[in-house]
């Protein structure tokens, strides 16, 4: 089996509306996929489907080797899911939450040893609704960890935490791919997806309009990596004419495409050369974020054909 | 169905509630209210004789005072003479008026001499129209006297008497004997209708049902633990009014083993209508109208504070559509009339619309959309 998940021609349709038209991608066992979007893109849509908790319209959707839809109940045994927003029974406490789930996936799970790895064993007997939001979302980590599970679908999991939770549940993350689990990731959290996943679709409007690594899709649709300068415009002019390569000075700052690696060393000898005050450089590359921002803009200005997934 | 399953869910729903001070304080200590409430308004039936103001003009005359004795004698009429000595025949109407008094009798002088002498003499009784039902007793018991003194002074005896009251039933019943089994079913009802409306709704809004679906427990088991646990607060809330009604009012109630299909059915019944409800609605308002509609009725129509053969007669077959009414009188049947044949009717009723709630429930709900 080459892919936990394995999606072909997805399409889902709510009456006239269409949702996801058309995707497909795989996630190899063992990998860490991050599905991105903005808004209303088609992701939870897509995550509900795999998950068995909405119906495919057309297409064929493997999870496991099984259909999420009708073999549902074997699934959720062996996958977790955070769903967006977890919430849960107020009054009960984490050690009682995972108890629970134990008793109903029939395993042997420790609560102390699941807490301890979502890092929440010191509030292991404080009810939920006491809980902070950072709290209840390592509750929502630790539940989908009872089972074992093959593959934790995680949606949205950092949404609204503070730093230092999101980078507690980033440890979780990298845990599960220690494990040899597959995690299929979606957030709004580009730095997120770039830091911890293997691979990343963006979807927008129902298709996928860029897949791959994070720096295959930073390379592919990204800028040029730039060098910045703090200096005067005459420092402008005479780099632009020694180096032939636009260069402009804005607010005291210059910034200088490099199309290769080199150029980054004839800058700094032409910076020398030119005899005039120049401070504070800086090689800066396009991140995730930038790229999807601008994929996600173009697309919205209607300069890019669906399709257009690399 | 998983025993397992169920039990970690009953679990989960004991402490829930265990936990929550408004749901507990509602299915335990209401109850008690409702009882030690209703109990005290209906128990002393003693203070309903209708005061009577009698004018007294004949003084110091043994037979007005016999009178006055036998109108007391009644318990339907309470004498007070009155002892101001401006009230005359003339101003008594006034008086009455004035002192807010809805019932006046004067008794002329010389009633006593004529008596003896077997002359008549005419009472005069004032009433006041804005309380007819106070003149009216008055006016009962005043005739049933005046017959027996006319009687007396005839020389005759008696020929059809009435002899000591009896109560309806095998032993002698007051209106908390009744009361018992009607706030069993009002709790039986309540409890789980208000709570599995809301419950059902919130947590489908808050995902929590999306959460359970994703896990191996199925709706069939998530409703029986529900109701397995509103069985057994049935039980409680049944010992704790039981208790008071015996400890505080003296109630006679026949506990048996009868009851306990009764306890048993009647949440079965109550948490799925409520589930089926709170599935049907699709917002917690239209929930909660739809769980009042359904529960407002019955709680009063459904024999729960008054007997349904008190009802006007075209609302009686209103109140036997309603499920509540065949749990109540089913309870009435083994607690107090040991009536089998019945309550197993009453029984056969509602476990059979229990088993069709519990299945429309579990079919109509959804964990997952499609």
């Amino acid at each position: 089996m080459a892919g936990s998940i394995e999606v072909h021609g997805l399409v889902k349709r709510y009456g006239s509306l269409t949702a996801v038209n058309g995707i497909n991608f795989e996630v190899p066992a063992g990998s860490v996929f991050s599905f991105l979007g903005p808004n209303g893109a088609g992701k939870t849509t897509t995550t509900e489907i795999l998950e068995g908790l909405r119906q495919k319209t057309d297409g064929s959707v493997s999870v496991l080797g099984l259909d999420p839809w009708s073999q549902g109940a074997e699934l959720h045994r062996r996958i977790g899911v955070i769903p967006q927003e977890f919430r849960f029974f107020d009054k009960i406490t984490p050690r009682e939450a995972i108890e629970y789930y134990r008793a109903l996936f029939h395993t042997g799970a420790d609560p102390k040893k699941i807490l301890a790895q979502v890092e929440l064993l010191d509030k292991i007997d404080s009810r939920y609704d006491t809980l902070s939001g950072g709290q209840k979302q390592k509750l929502g980590l630790a539940l989908a960890l009872t089972n074992d599970p093959e593959i934790c679908f995680l949606d949205e999991p950092t949404t609204g935490l503070d730093p230092h939770a999101r980078r507690a549940i980033w440890e979780v993350i990298r845990a599960l791919k220690r494990d040899g689990r597959t995690v299929f990731l979606t957030t709004h959290y580009l730095e997120e997806a770039e830091i911890l996943a293997d691979r990343v679709a963006i979807i927008h409007q129902g298709n996928i309009i860029a897949a791959g690594t994070p720096q295959e899709i930073i390379r592919e649709y990204g800028r040029p990596a730039r060098m910045r300068v703090n200096g005067s415009p005459e420092l402008a002019d005479y780099l632009a004419r020694k180096l032939g390569v636009q260069a402009a000075a804005e607010g005291g700052r210059i910034e200088i495409d490099l199309h290769r690696k080199e150029d980054a060393l004839r800058v700094l000898f032409a910076l020398d050369a030119s005899g005039l005050p120049w401070d504070s450089f800086a090689t800066e590359q396009d991140t995730l974020e930038d790229v999807f921002i601008r994929l996600v803009g173009r697309m919205d200005d209607g300069a890019l054909k669906s399709g257009a997934a690399g | 169905m998983n025993l397992r399953h169920i039990g970690a869910d009953f679990r989960i729903v004991s402490r829930t509630y265990l936990r929550n001070g408004a749901a507990l304080f509602f299915s335990l200590i209401f109850p008690v209210i409702l009882i030690l409430l209703f109990g005290a308004i209906f128990s002393n039936s003693g203070s309903t004789a209708v005061g009577l103001e009698v004018l007294n003009e004949d003084h110091n005359s043994p037979v007005s005072s016999a009178f006055m004795n036998a109108l007391n004698n009644t318990s339907i009429v309470k004498v007070s003479l009155v002892t101001d000595s401006s009230v005359t025949p003339s101003n008594f109407a006034a008086w009455l008026g004035q002192n807010g008094y809805a019932v006046g009798l004067v008794i002329p002088d010389g009633f006593g001499a004529n008596f003896s002498e077997k002359r008549p003499t005419n009472l005069t009784l004032y009433e006041n129209p804005e309380d007819p039902s106070a003149a009216g007793s008055a006016t009962g018991a005043i005739q049933g006297v005046a017959s027996y003194f006319n009687l007396a002074a005839a020389g005759g005896s008696p020929i059809v008497a009435l002899g000591p009251t009896e109560k309806v039933g095998s032993q002698i019943y007051t209106y908390i004997d009744y009361l018992i089994p009607g706030l069993i079913g009002f709790t039986i009802l309540t409890s789980p209708m208000f709570s599995m409306v809301d419950v059902t709704n919130s947590y489908r809004k808050e995902g929590i049902f999306r959460q359970l679906s994703l896990t191996p427990l199925t709706r069939a088991e998530w409703l029986t633990s529900r109701i397995l646990w509103y069985v057994l607060l049935g039980f409680v809330t049944t010992a704790i009014m039981v208790g008071a009604g015996v400890g505080i009012f003296g109630a006679h109630v026949t506990l048996t083993l009868g009851l306990l299909p009764f306890l048993a059915v009647g949440p079965f019944l109550f948490v799925s209508l409520g589930m089926l409800a709170g599935s049907a609605a699709k917002t917690p308002e239209s929930a909660a109208i739809i769980g009042n509609i359904i529960t407002f009725p019955m709680m009063f129509l459904s024999g729960t504070f008054f007997p349904v053969s008190e009802f006007p007669a075209w609302l009686q077959p209103v109140a036997k559509v309603l499920p509540l009414y065949y749990v109540i009188d089913g309870m009435n049947q083994v607690m107090l009339f040991q009536n089998t044949g019945r309550a197993l009717l009453d029984l056969l009723v509602i476990l059979v619309i229990a088993i069709v709630f519990f299945l429309a429930a579990i079919r109509l709900f959804r964990w997952r959309d499609e």
